[in-house]
């Protein structure tokens, strides 16, 4: 089957005044099929928004090809890209900043069938409401203004500018990070529910892990610009063999699991900025494996079957610092 | 599982209700909303209230106020101040207010482009607006006059042609601050076009400080125009206060009204302009709105 | 043992031009020396509010109403406000969220620590030069003779983090109050603040109000828990008692709509996908239901709970909550 979103070497560097440049992407390769959902984790600085932005075609990729379908978005540009963009939308992470405060609940849902010329003029009201209906949100609600809504409620508007076109690729840019956890898990069904309905594909940006694992069907672990492990969910979160994901997973609080709390494996220090990362492993400043090797030879990304990639040089042969990991290694 | 019918809660009032509130609480704006309302009532219903020609003599030269035929005394040439002032108003607010529509609308295109586009249109155009701040704006303004000659329409466009640069920074630094707004990158994603972002999405969130910037050049460009028709450089066939003060400026001793009254009137103008702008400026902060 | 802060029975309003609205509704809190208490709720739900009232610094129009809040024997309510000065930075300490945003930006890292020790004790600033460096040992900044020249700005995220709590715990304070103090750090870098503050905790025996909304963070760091719901405390307990046996249905309602991390062989058990819901939102100031708060959202409510305040029912030793249907047939459901 051919993937509906094929990314290969996507790089976004941006120039500063300096003199030196961020390396805010730096060479990433994904597939996602019709239908799956493809999550990105990472800390700050990881680059997972800006391949989010690169994929919408909002920053321009430096190298590497996007392709949606069968067409190239990175050979695009004016007036061809416009029109296509309602095969992808994207749902932002702050719903306060996300909704322009002059325009009403309604006109905010309108406005990409109106710029993008879709559908018969008659036939949008009807539409925007039905969209309204689908999110959980009263049709009535057309006529306030963002402000009058709360974060969740916010949250469910642009869900609804996102699905209007009818798009097949949604991205989410931390599209819950914002909301209470109660709010998030109402938003996180709703998302779940609609691709449910509608075959819709995501990609999917977070920095937590637990909500990446309840969404996803795949998931790449970003650090410094790279992936540093790609796998299936099951298989990432049953066999994770890099150390970073290790750190990720040790750090992520629940609870569910409060047997985790207390001596659990912590990694040093801070992600170092995108400007001018280290040339070999970029986690090997703040990994307690690594070794001379790590800190002169870039390891690559190894495939350990079913899809699962590791860029670690000792991948597969380390222990996991974790108990639930190392039980089944 | 649907829920949330509606948007629950005490509605919190729509932004122009909030911004009247704000704005009626604050006591300088609303003293200048007042003088500004006796100025402009002055300006325009005058002329049917004390129909006198402000330009035919109607007493002796310099007859001092409270006289019987001139209640706020006559001028060298012997016409009503009352009357000068009342017609020079007319002219005087004109110019103000084109010269300031003249320089927002350039400052706003200049800034608009330089901050939405940035790169190299932004340092192009930068460079030339700072070209236009570092010359000495009373003398290139005098120099256009003198160069297309001094009627009203030349020191307009001289005025508005010197004062945009203040308003295209502005313009500048609020299109660099709203375009990185997700709002932004949403209305892109929905298809919208660079036009469409520029004048639809982010101007109207730009347009604030623009605004009071636009109340403020309005004032200044008054200034302006007094300060041209002082040094001589004003059209020398229309009425306006800075014409009067310019032709009796050698009698002020004599006759201090001749220029003292224009003088108050331009000062009252200016003082009901910033009132107000500040007013507006306040009741958009929503900072200070709480005060 | 003593508790070292109890805030008993704290009510606070808002004033809203025509009236006083409830803004906390009979809070009742206790906090003891060289432990943890997780303050939990969705925003809107009074948290920061027992926090900044508990310090004295309630926002214009919000004033406490009615209640006590005693610190070792002291009741701050009845204090003088040179009296609270004094006790703030000193005895009674915050971390805030936005180490950003509470650090003076044109300060040296050196000055804001001086400037607390300064203010509170009898010290020259040799002496306070001396206590900052020291501080910053404590907080594990490395390379602390640097760092004390450094400006915020200078800082990553981590490290300003860590700097507020150097300053938090200059004056050696009893009671340190910390709001959300990891929610803008990334999730290694909370792991590693939450880890220095247990071990500083240990060390100075400060009793720590946690404020948060995340139940991960409460689980990690508290001994006990308070659940905070529409201005009343609606649960409160141990931390085994709360998280591994919920009596609130919104106790319960939150811990289902926290996703599980489920690692190793659980990560391919499709039985623990589900994501629970709360239906609806916190309700707004003003809009308080009359009697049992949380029933609109609330799948057990039935007309009792609709028209009745639910009483406070001790469901075990030390572990309470507000609510008409906390006997045990119902807690499992």
């Amino acid at each position: 089957m051919k993937p509906l979103l094929d990314v290969k070497d996507l790089k976004v560097h941006f120039p500063l005044a300096s003199g030196q440049t961020v390396y805010a992407v730096d060479g990433v390769t994904f597939q996602v099929n019709e239908g799956d959902s493809f999550g990105i984790v990472g800390e700050s600085g990881s680059g997972k928004s800006t391949t989010a932005q690169a994929l919408m075609r909002l920053v321009d990729p430096i190298e590497g090809v996007i392709h949606l379908d069968t067409q190239d978005l990175t050979a695009l540009s004016g007036d061809p890209l416009r029109t296509m963009r309602h095969k992808m939308q994207m749902v932002f992470q702050d719903p306060y900043s996300s909704l322009n405060p002059r325009l009403r609940a309604g006109q905010a849902v309108r406005e990409p069938l109106d710029l993008m010329g879709l559908g018969p003029v008659r036939g949008r009201d009807t539409r925007v409401d039905e969209m309204f209906t689908q999110v959980g949100l009263h049709p009535d609600a057309k006529r306030l203004f963002p402000h009058q809504f709360s974060g969740g409620q916010r949250q469910r508007l642009c869900i609804a500018r996102a699905m209007v076109t009818e798009p097949r690729l949604i991205v989410c840019d931390e599209p819950v990070s914002a909301l209470d956890v109660a709010i998030q898990a109402q938003i996180l069904n709703l998302l779940k529910r609609l691709q449910k309905d509608k075959r819709l594909t995501y990609v999917f940006i977070s920095h937590d892990l637990a909500v990446v694992q309840h969404i996803c069907t795949h998931v790449a672990v970003m650090y410094l610009g790279e992936f540093v492990e790609q796998a299936p969910t099951g298989q990432l979160f049953a066999a994770a063999k890099h150390p970073y994901t290790w750190s990720l997973m040790a750090a992520a609080l629940s609870p569910h699991d409060r047997s985790r709390a207390g001596a659990r494996f912590t990694v040093t220090g801070e992600p170092p900025s995108p400007i001018d990362p280290p040339k070999a492993c970029r986690f090997a400043g703040r990994c307690p494996f690594a070794t001379d090797r790590c800190r002169t030879e870039k390891p690559t990304l190894r495939d350990f079957g079913l899809g699962h990639r590791v860029a670690c040089h000792y991948a597969g042969e380390l222990t996991p610092p974790l108990p639930e990991l190392a039980a089944t290694a | 599982m649907t829920t949330l019918p509606d948007p629950i809660g005490p509605k919190p009032a729509h932004p122009a209700t909030e911004f009247m509130r704000a704005f009626a609480r604050n006591q300088s704006a609303i003293i200048g909303l007042m003088l500004l309302a006796i100025v402009l009532g002055t300006t325009f219903l005058g002329p049917f209230l004390y129909p006198v020609d402000a330009y035919s003599m109607v007493d002796l030269p310099f007859a001092p106020p409270g006289g019987d035929y001139a209640p706020l005394g006559t001028d060298y040439l012997g016409r009503d101040m009352l009357a000068g002032i009342i017609e020079g108003g007319r002219a005087t607010l004109a110019v103000g207010a084109a010269a300031a529509v003249i320089s927002v609308v350039i400052g706003i295109l200049v800034g608009s482009f330089a901050g939405f586009f940035g790169g190299a249109i932004d340092a192009l155009l930068m460079k030339v607006t700072e070209f236009f701040q570092i010359l000495p704006t009373l003398l290139l303004a005098m120099v256009l006059v003198t160069i297309f000659g001094a009627s009203l329409v030349t020191i307009t466009l001289a005025i508005g042609a010197v004062s945009w640069p203040q308003v295209a920074r502005l313009a500048r630094a609020e299109f660099m601050r709203i375009r990185k707004l997700d709002y932004v990158a949403a209305a892109r994603t929905s298809g919208a076009r660079n036009g469409y972002l520029i004048f639809r999405v982010i101007l109207p969130a730009a347009l604030p400080p623009l605004i009071v910037a636009a109340g403020l050049a309005v004032g200044a460009a008054i200034l302006f125009e007094a300060g041209l028709s002082f040094l001589g450089l004003g059209d020398p066939n229309t009425m306006s206060w800075g014409l009067i003060i310019g032709q009796n400026r050698n009698y002020l001793l004599d006759a201090w009204w001749t220029v003292t009254l224009p003088g108050v009137a331009i000062f009252i103008t200016v003082l009901a302009i910033s009132l107000v702008g500040d007013g507006i400026n306040d009741a958009l902060n929503p900072k200070l709105r709480r005060r | 043992m003593q508790p070292i802060l109890e805030i008993k029975n704290l009510q606070v309003g808002v004033d809203t031009g025509k009236s006083v609205q409830s803004v906390l509704d009979g809070v009742s809190l206790q906090l003891f020396p060289g432990k943890t208490l997780g303050v939990v709720g969705e925003s809107g739900c009074g948290k920061s509010m027992t926090a900044l009232a508990t310090m004295g610094l309630l926002p214009d129009r919000f004033s406490v109403t009615g209640g006590s809040i005693i610190l070792a024997g002291e009741d701050l309510l009845a204090a003088k406000p040179s009296r609270l000065r004094q006790l703030r930075g000193n005895a009674l300490s915050m971390i805030f969220q936005e180490p950003m945003t509470a650090l003076n930006p044109v300060l040296t890292v050196e000055r804001q620590i001086t400037e607390v020790i300064e203010l509170h004790q009898k010290k020259s600033s040799a002496e306070a030069r001396e206590i900052a460096l020291e501080m910053l040992r404590a907080v594990q900044i490395p390379g602390p003779e640097e760092r004390l020249i450094a400006y915020p700005h200078e800082l990553s995220g981590g490290m300003r983090q860590r700097v507020m709590i150097a300053i938090a715990l200059a004056c050696r304070p009893k009671v340190i109050i910390a709001d959300e103090p990891t929610t803008a750090l990334d999730v290694t870098v909370q792991a590693q603040i939450f880890r220095l503050l247990r071990d500083l905790q240990m060390q100075t025996e400060t009793a720590i109000m946690l404020i948060t909304h995340d139940l991960g963070a409460v689980a990690e760091m508290a001994d006990d828990v308070a659940v905070l719901y529409a201005g009343k405390c609606v649960e409160s307990g141990t931390v085994e008692a709360i998280l591994g046996a919920p009596a609130h249905p919104y106790t319960r309602g939150l811990m289902s709509c926290t996703p599980r991390l489920r690692l190793g062989a659980a990560a391919n058990d499709p039985q623990a996908e589900g994501l629970g819901e709360i239906p609806g939102m916190v309700p707004p100031l003003g809009r308080f239901p009359k009697a049992c708060r949380f029933a609109p959202r609330c799948a057990l409510a039935d007309a009792r709970c609709h028209a009745e305040q639910p009483p406070l029912v001790d469901t075990a030793p030390g572990h309470s909550a507000l609510c008409w249907k906390t006997s045990p047939e119902k807690a499992v459901a």
